[in-house]
């Protein structure tokens, strides 16, 4: 009973929000629910069914609990929004195209998000990129090539790359990594540095605060998100399908180009927006690596820079100021709505595909 | 009928048809590369994993490491230990942990039991999907916009620890509803037949039946929140002092203090960096196995 | 205890689906009733119904009266949870609860119900245990998991657990069908003592069955493809078996189809 009493405290406001918030959660709760009873299920049944109150308060909860959880993320939207709005009106810059960020409320604000926004695309993109076929290639070993009795052990050592803290990941990637790439990242500059890409940047190659290092830990953090799915959507590949191509002579590499891929692509792809998502709102490995820069952003891996959610957490002990910190909220809203966008996207591509269930 | 013909033709030299060598060739190489995969995924890891218990771990060694906090010592000095981080991310965890596992809980019921195939649960369950993908430092934010600045409440480990709630529904949302979706209906119905109300079913039976699932799934999702940085940096101030209170001034945490001690460039911010480093990790380390434990000691017996 | 149903023109649906239609009978008391029939004739449909488990199913509806003793069980007044309290029902595959001890099992229903008392409940188990012939086998062991015992032993153990909370009218769904011939057998026996107390309608799939345990017969079939399945004949079991009065029923139990 104590349960249920902290559950209805956080719920109620819930409650409250969510009717105001959209039609969807008002008035799904009666119409198509069957009743405990079940018989509700036609509005032409006439004697109605008695329900007890145990079963009225304890239904009431988990519906408060579901309209809680949806108005949350309204909640997150309207709020960051609310707070952001007095900021936005007195920023002197353009906030969407604007490249320089000045969010110290002496001497006015002018911040604009779009190189922050700039460096946060480019360096999950450059992530997704490394971590996309490395991934794809740990699903298939998991679940195609590794012995049956190891396959589960592997696939839990893969998923201990996900335990570790992304602190972890960014102290051993600024420490260890970042020195360790400096040879090759220092031969890709000599080398190929007339692709803007390897261009020289803001940052020093030998320290390797950069967004090449931040990327490839990016990547390394990707690597479960993006496996643990697809081994789930290769695992259910129909025998049938492989058994056929199997009966028709095709060595292993051909079973799976025939039909486990084709059957698990859009899982796959799915997985992989569902980690580009993860590597946007990366924060504290992307602060720890990257150096911090006034240039503008050359779009090339070896600059410095921050992406909005490492620039949000870098000034964040010093939001004293409600204005300074609603120029940063404007941000996170930038970033709640991109990784939103990302996230509904990746579960569209799945949502048409029953076969998966 | 040619094919009669053909297994007719007297004395066909091989038995099986050879596979021609670029099909062969193709095949192996895609093996290689797949099993090459696989060991890059690995490299970071173990790489990652020697370097911290490399440079960390002499310090967790020292009994004071666990007894005492960083209280009075200068940057310079070495000893003290990270105790006040320790309760602090314990409280933080805990704290959200109780928040969120009864409302986590009540939703996923809520999903199984009687929401099925009606507009709110699929309204409830594209939101679980969403908040599984809001990163932590918008969550972070969400909080401060709305209990520090909107209801003037000072930062303090609460804020993290409501944060963090955000973070940890879809996870516990997601492993109890599928829990919960594989107890049989069977139990149900002859909880039913015994003329046991539906809620009392659920709370009594069903629950139960998953329960150390749940507990497995609740014990690895405290784990990963308590490595969260985010909301600790935005949320409450550091403090080398031992802090009780999630409600009032700055309470230390493991990544809080990783993040504050990084900025002190000389051994003994070092040693505290990756000490603490180590301390998170075995701390992450023993929540993954008490939840395997827990779970292998309530599992479902019959013998 | 034991109390007698009567069925008004009961029609059920799944959704829009019509399952069964128009079935009236009657079942006396202290007595068993067989219904027999080809698969997805509504035999199980029926039994459903008859303390309201139907309607569990998302969409399932009941129109039609049943009568428990000329009380109406789909009256609007009347509590489905308390029907079930009074009709208990035993399922296809033994389903005993899995985190519960055999003891507990047996008294999930009533200790669910509020009863705290210990030696009450320790007394419910014995008495309920022994009407379900499994008293001597499981006596030694009752705090151990229900999920241990044998299949044939676990249907036992969910009979008890459908006695123990003392119903007027017990419903088995094909209680043997999960079983092996001689826990078949147990149960057989069972069913026989336990109609000195109860009333008792019992699906079956083996027609053997229905003429060895049961007093009176009913036979289901399929209006049509499609159609709603419906109640054929309802006589006593002797002469459904000897001498039925339709020939559906009498193809059906010479083996021509079904």
């Amino acid at each position: 009973m104590s349960d249920s009493d902290t559950v209805g405290r956080p719920g109620a406001p819930g409650l409250a929000r969510g009717a105001r918030g959209g039609a969807a959660p008002d008035t799904a709760p009666e119409a198509p629910i069957s009743t405990p009873q079940g018989s509700g299920g036609t509005p032409a049944q006439p004697p109605k069914v008695i329900t007890r109150p145990g079963d009225k308060i304890f239904k009431a909860l988990t519906v408060g609990s579901g309209v809680f959880v949806v108005a949350m993320i309204a909640l997150i939207g309207v709020f960051l929004l609310i707070q952001a709005i007095p900021s936005l009106a007195d920023n002197q810059a353009n906030f969407l195209f604007g490249r320089d960020w000045d969010a110290d409320p002496e001497g006015g604000l002018a911040f604009g998000v779009l190189d922050l926004l700039l460096v946060t695309v480019f360096s999950s993109v450059f992530a997704l990129i490394i971590a996309m076929p490395v991934s794809l290639g740990i699903a298939l070993f998991l679940t195609q090539y590794a012995p049956r009795r190891l396959a589960r052990p592997f696939a839990y050592l893969v998923d201990l790359l996900a335990a570790v803290p992304s602190i972890i990941y960014g102290l051993w990637g600024a420490y260890v990594l970042a020195p360790a790439l400096a040879p090759v990242s220092t031969w890709l500059n000599e080398n190929l540095g007339f692709i803007p890409l390897f261009a020289t940047g803001t940052s020093n190659l030998a320290i390797g605060q950069t967004i090449f290092t931040a990327g490839i830990v990016l990547a390394v953090m990707l690597l479960p998100i993006i496996t643990a799915i697809s081994r789930e959507v290769f695992d259910r590949t129909p025998p049938m399908q492989v058994e056929g191509a199997l009966a028709l002579g095709a060595t292993k590499w051909e079973v799976v180009r025939t039909t486990v891929l084709p059957f698990g692509r859009a899982g796959y792809i799915s997985a992989s927006m569902l980690g580009l998502g993860r590597a946007l709102g990366e924060t504290i490995a992307v602060l720890i690596i990257l150096s911090s820069t006034t240039s503008h952003f050359g779009f090339s891996l070896f600059d410095g820079g921050d992406t909005i959610a490492s620039k949000i957490a870098r000034a964040a002990q010093e939001f004293n100021d409600p204005r300074g910190a609603g120029a940063y909220i404007a941000a996170g809203l930038v970033l709640f709505v991109l990784t939103f966008v990302v996230n509904a996207f990746a579960r569209s591509i799945i949502a048409g595909h029953k076969e998966y269930e | 009928m040619s094919t009669a013909t053909d297994l007719n033709r007297p004395a066909a030299p091989p038995a099986f048809q050879e596979i021609n060598s670029s099909r062969r060739f193709k095949n192996r190489l895609a093996t290689i590369l797949v099993g090459l995969t696989f060991v890059l995924a690995l490299a970071p890891l173990v790489w990652l994993l020697i370097t911290v218990i490399a440079k960390g771990f002499q310090y967790v060694l020292n009994a004071d490491w666990w007894q005492k906090s960083l209280a009075g010592l200068t940057s310079r000095q070495f000893g003290g230990g990270v105790y006040h981080a320790i309760i602090g991310t314990l409280l933080q965890g805990l704290i959200c942990a109780v928040i969120a596992v009864p409302i986590a809980i009540l939703v996923a019921v809520y999903l199984v039991e009687y929401g099925k195939q009606s507009r709110l649960a699929k309204a409830v369950t594209f939101t679980v999907d969403i908040l599984s993908g809001v990163p932590s430092i918008v969550a972070a934010l969400f909080i401060y916009a709305l209990c520090i600045t909107t209801l003037g409440m000072p930062r303090s480990a609460f804020a993290v620890s409501l944060a963090l709630v955000l973070l940890m529904i879809p996870v516990v949302v997601r492993t109890t509803e599928e829990l919960l979706k594989i107890v049989p209906d069977e139990l149900r119905e002859a909880a039913y037949a015994l003329g046991v109300p539906k809620w009392k079913t659920i709370v009594k039976i069903v629950i139960p039946t998953a329960m150390s699932g749940i507990i497995t799934g609740i014990s690895l999702a405290i784990a990963r929140v308590m490595g969260e940085t985010a909301p600790v940096l935005v949320l409450v101030g550091y403090t080398t002092f031992i802090n009780y209170d999630p409600f009032g001034g700055s309470m230390a945490s493991l990544p809080l203090l990783m993040t504050s001690e990084r900025l002190t460039t000389n051994e003994v911010g070092e040693a505290r960096v990756w000490g603490a480093a180590v301390t998170l990790i075995l701390i992450i380390t023993v929540f993954n196995l008490l939840g395997s434990l827990i779970s292998r000691l309530t599992s479902l017996k019959t013998k | 205890m034991a109390k007698r149903i009567d069925v008004k023109d009961l029609n059920l649906f799944y959704g829009k689906f019509h399952a069964v239609d128009g079935v009236s009978l009657a079942v006396p008391p202290r007595n068993v009733t067989a219904f027999i029939g080809p698969s997805g004739c509504g035999k199980s449909t029926v039994l459903r119904s008859l303390n309201r488990m139907h309607e569990v199913i998302p969409g399932a509806r009941a129109e039609g009266k049943v009568l428990l003793d000329g009380e109406d069980i789909y009256a609007s007044t009347v509590d489905p949870v308390s029907v079930r309290r009074t009709i208990g029902m035993v399922f296809q595959r033994p389903n005993p609860f899995p985190t519960m001890s055999i003891r507990d099992n047996v008294v999930a229903g009533l200790k669910l119900a509020g009863e705290r008392n210990g030696k009450k409940l320790d007394e419910v188990a014995e008495q309920a245990l022994r009407g379900a012939n499994l008293w001597a086998e499981v006596k030694d062991r009752l705090n151990r998991p229900g999920g241990g015992l044998s299949g044939g032993q676990q249907q036992r153990l969910c009979i008890a657990r459908a006695i123990a909370v003392q119903p007027d009218v017990l419903l088995m769904d094909e209680p043997c069908s999960a079983l092996d011939p001689i826990s078949t057998l147990a149960i057989e026996d069972l069913i026989q003592e336990l109609k000195k107390d109860f009333t008792i309608v019992i699906v079956t799939h083996n027609m053997q069955q229905a003429a060895r345990v049961s007093d009176q017969t009913a036979f289901f079939n399929l209006a049509g493809v499609g159609q709603p399945g419906r109640l054929v004949e309802l006589d006593d079991t002797e002469r459904i078996f000897s001498n039925p009065t339709q020939k559906a029923t009498e193809d059906y139990i010479s083996g021509r189809f079904g």
